[in-house]
């Protein structure tokens, strides 16, 4: 056992666990958020994709020694009200069906458009193929992320700098 | 599905009033605030918050004083909509919006079982409930109505409802429900409430939101592998045998037990249907504790000579059974006079695979098992993702010999069904567990696990033989089914003499007029658990025999599609539904070179679609899938998009089922363990969907999650035949060489 400290959803966390755990199970069972799920414990199926500092990342194959110092975004974090782009478009299009990977495919959608604002399909299936979908909401999630993209390109831009305001 | 319309008997509180006919309640005198007691958790609930204990039963419809209109939804949502469908059907008689209601999953309780099932299966939420729900929500409008009329003293024709108030319409007063509720709940129910003309409606037959969406955008959304309690919970990971009939002789846990967090090395019992297995449960403080200790944990296990079971083997065996004749299923005509007199015949035999559900929520159940401290003897409490509370209920009763009024279950949302949380040895295992540890457990399978211990969909080998008149009219059909059952893998009194229904499921449903039309099923032993899966045999069986006909029509020179029409002379809903397939997909336009079209219809008990699947040859021997056109028949549609997203789903299911690799045996067992050898289509495979809903109203109302499954395979087998030449007769294939 060791103590790992983690910022989740820029909320400093203390845990008392085996440092070899995966991120997934501390995020779950010890810190207590459940919005990421755990799909197949290999990396195969993205059910469980966080944010490390902004880049998506399978929290069932990183141990939770790994996360320490990083950035951890979660599914609760991505926004303050449900209002995050991506989120929005996934109701617009009422993505979910049985909804358990879709924190998952939120997170690698979110992590995308950060990435590359406006995406082709092809850039879509490059980036969301880790993650998979049973019930096959696949079409939606495509008109989704075009969607959201579509958003945040016409949502009003903060200056990529802002002058520093020093002292005279 | 079920209508237990005559049980009567069930207790009922002071408060309460109800009836058997119309399942209306109004439940007065809890307290106004949130802390709502009722017996199931409200599926947004977050984990660490205190569960309700309580259990203050109440049928479907629950006015608070506060106004809160509480509305039980009795059918489990798996992703196919029923935590807006079916309180839809109830919100739109009761003239409020769903968006003004609180949903509440039911868990199985015997007064919700009265109208019907708490099971999800079939596709039968809205073709079985579709009146039943309505009339709860009419009879609880006219009471409110009637309930106004005394309190303003006023004819009850001057009364309406509206926006969840009553409404006086001279004068314009209005109360709203939860003012009325009280006086409404002792007034008699009517038995037949006058329902709304569905010009009227303003949700059913509409697109709408649906109310679990936001849930589960944001993460809040709890399945059952998200419940916990909040006192002494521990977890367990378990250790069985992926050889199937194989028997525990020892285990060794030292090693396991020093590992940090593990508590304790259980032996358990897994029953599923006539088949127990034993397994050894690792109890920790952790699931990852469980799982470390798990793979410390040295097991023997005795195989009982199931260790050298094997896919090749099996499929051979099937190959030479198919030279048997069986027993028959159904029978018209003389066909073995027709074939033989015929001027033409085809012959052709269609292989499939054994797959896996893979629901992307393994399977997992939290059970508290509390022995009895008086006479009314042991509790075992429940949260799980099932396909029905009162499925959990009865198989917790039956395994473990506790009364099932002394069992609470927990229905949360479940991360995917298709048939397989249908069998609820997930949840009688953990209860078991909980019995043996006197510790909440929460047991949670590995993907390996998942992928590994079934049950699973049986394959079907079909061997179909057909003739043709001189005009190249199809005069005879037999298709001989060689499978092994569901039925006989589950129930130890299944009867090998007699035709297996669900293993010829609907091949004597199709409504093509063929006047010599004889089915026969070849049965196969086999230990394997299996069971159904989306769309059960139909899923396998379509493939069959929608490309046989496909065969039949290349070999009498004609278009599928005319060949098809031209055995379906009678108007039919398979008629209209290839009718509007030969429309919406150009069918008649004709593709360019390298290109090709299939097509397919399916009628079983669940509905019935048609789908024209198109493809292209890619440059390295592979086809692409260019297009799905589906056209689904509906009769009466309640959410025109959560059909589509049925359609949709239902077509990346098949596509998978076709051209992923499925689950085969080595040395007794799955070789497929995870998603790395057990593959699902991806989003970069999944082909553009175009659905269609035929639904013009009335009586007639369809299935909507499985019709849009069987003829995905036989379509695109069609259509690469179409645009390469070569037949697909054997599932798996792959797309990437045919």
């Amino acid at each position: 056992m060791a103590t790992v400290k983690l910022t989740i959803n820029n909320r400093p966390h203390t845990l008392d666990v085996d440092p070899d755990m995966p991120l997934l199970w501390a995020i779950r069972d010890v810190v207590g958020l459940t919005g990421t799920k755990f799909g197949c414990g290999i990396a195969q199926c993205g059910a469980c994709t966080v944010h490390l500092d902004g880049s998506p990342t399978r929290s069932c194959s990183v141990p939770v020694s790994a996360a320490a110092g990083q950035k951890i975004t979660t599914i609760e974090g991505l926004s303050k009200n449900a209002d995050h782009p991506v989120q929005k478009a996934w109701i617009e299009h009422q993505v979910p069906q049985c909804g358990y990977c879709q924190s998952g495919q939120i997170m690698s959608a979110a992590a995308l458009l950060k990435q590359t604002p406006k995406p082709t399909d092809a850039d879509i299936d490059a980036a969301m193929q880790g993650n998979i979908c049973r019930c096959g909401t696949y079409g939606r999630i495509r008109k989704a992320i075009h969607s959201a993209s579509a958003e945040m390109a016409s949502a009003p831009k903060m200056p990529k700098s802002t002058p520093k305001i020093g002292k005279r | 599905m079920n209508t237990n319309a005559n049980k009567t008997g069930t207790s009922r509180r002071g408060f309460l009033k109800a009836t058997s006919l119309t399942g209306v309640a109004f439940a007065l005198g809890f307290s106004s605030t949130d802390a709502f007691a009722s017996p199931v958790l409200n599926l947004s609930t977050k984990p660490g918050l205190a569960l309700p204990e309580a259990a203050e039963l109440t049928p479907y419809v629950i006015i608070e004083k506060s106004g809160r209109i509480i509305i039980m939804n009795p059918r489990p949502e798996i992703g196919q909509g029923t935590y807006q469908s079916v309180p839809a059907l109830i919100a739109e008689e009761l003239e409020v919006s769903l968006d003004k209601v609180t949903i509440r999953q039911t868990g199985g309780e015997p007064k919700y079982g009265e109208l019907w099932s708490q099971a999800v299966g079939g596709s039968g939420s809205i073709r079985g409930g579709y009146t039943q729900m309505r009339k709860v929500g009419a009879s609880a409008r006219e009471m409110l109505i009637q309930a106004a009329s005394q309190q303003w003293n006023v004819p009850l024709s001057e009364c309406f409802a509206e926006k969840g108030s009553i409404v006086h319409k001279p004068t314009g007063k209005r109360l709203p429900y939860g003012q009325l509720a009280e006086t409404a709940a002792k007034l008699p129910v009517p038995k037949e409430p006058v329902l709304k003309d569905p010009k009227q409606f303003t949700m059913l037959g509409k697109s709408m939101p649906r109310p679990d969406v936001p849930l589960k955008v944001t993460g809040q959304a709890m399945f059952g592998i998200d419940a916990s309690v909040p006192a002494g919970m521990l977890y367990a990971s378990i250790e069985r045998c992926p050889v199937f009939g194989s028997t525990l002789v020892g285990f060794d846990a030292a090693q396991a037990l020093n590992v940090k967090g593990v508590r304790k090395a259980v032996k358990v019992e897994r029953v599923v249907g006539k088949n127990r297995y034993e397994g050894v449960a690792i109890v920790a403080d952790n699931y990852w504790a469980a799982m470390q200790g798990r793979k410390a944990l040295k097991v023997t296990w005795k195989h009982n000579g199931h260790d050298t079971f094997n896919s090749a083997d099996f499929e051979n065996k099937l190959r030479e059974l198919a030279k048997t004749d069986g027993v028959q299923g159904h029978n018209v005509g003389d066909f073995d006079k027709s074939f033989a007199d015929s001027a033409s015949q085809v012959e052709a035999f269609y292989e499939t695979p054994i797959v896996s559900h893979s629901t992307m929520e393994p399977m997992n159940a939290l059970a508290h098992y509390k022995p009895g401290v008086d006479a009314a003897g042991d509790k075992v409490e429940l949260w799980v993702s099932s396909q029905g509370g009162d499925l959990v209920r009865d198989e917790v009763a039956k395994v473990l010999n506790v009364p099932a009024d002394n069992i609470t279950v927990h229905v949360l949302f479940n991360g995917g069904g298709f048939g397989r949380r249908l069998t609820q040895d997930f949840a009688t295992e953990a209860a078991l567990l909980s019995k043996a540890i006197g510790k909440p457990v929460k047991v949670v399978w590995t993907r390996e696990d998942d992928t590994q211990l079934g049950p699973f969909r049986p394959m079907t080998f079909s061997a179909m033989r057909g003739a043709l008149s001189a005009d190249g009219k199809a005069v005879a059909l037999q298709h001989k089914v060689i499978a092994p059952s569901i039925d006989a893998t589950m129930n130890a009194t299944y009867d090998k003499t007699k035709p297996d229904a669900t293993m010829l499921e609907a091949t004597n449903e199709q409504k093509y007029e063929i006047p010599n039309l004889n089915t026969r099923y070849v049965h196969a032993d086999v230990h394997v658990p299996l069971t159904y899966w989306r769309s059960v045999t139909s899923s396998t069986l379509a493939f069959a025999h929608e490309c046989f006909i496909d065969e039949m029509a290349h070999k009498a020179g004609q278009d599928p599609l005319a060949f098809r029409l031209a055995m379906l002379t009678k108007d039919s809903d398979a008629k209209r539904v290839l009718m509007k397939l030969k429309e919406v997909s150009g069918w008649d336009q004709p593709l360019p070179e390298g290109k090709g079209r299939g097509i397919a219809q399916w009628e079983f008990f669940a509905g019935l679609a048609g789908q024209v699947v198109e493809v292209s040859k890619d440059k390295d021997g592979g086809v692409k899938v260019d297009k799905v056109y589906c056209v689904i028949d509906l009769g009466t549609v309640v959410n025109p998009d959560t059909v589509q997203a049925q359609v949709e789903g239902s077509v990346a299911m098949a596509l998978t089922a076709a051209t992923k690799a499925g689950i085969t045996f080595e040395g007794g067992q799955a070789v497929q363990k995870n998603f790395d050898t057990n593959q699902m289509v991806r989003i970069n495979e999944m082909p553009p969907v175009e659905v269609h809903i035929l639904a013009e109203g009335g009586p007639v109302i369809k299935g909507v999650g499985e019709p849009g499954l069987p003829p995905l395979a036989p379509a695109l087998a069609n259509a690469v035949f179409a645009a390469t030449g070569k037949r697909i007769r054997k599932l798996p294939f792959d797309l990437g060489s045919v």
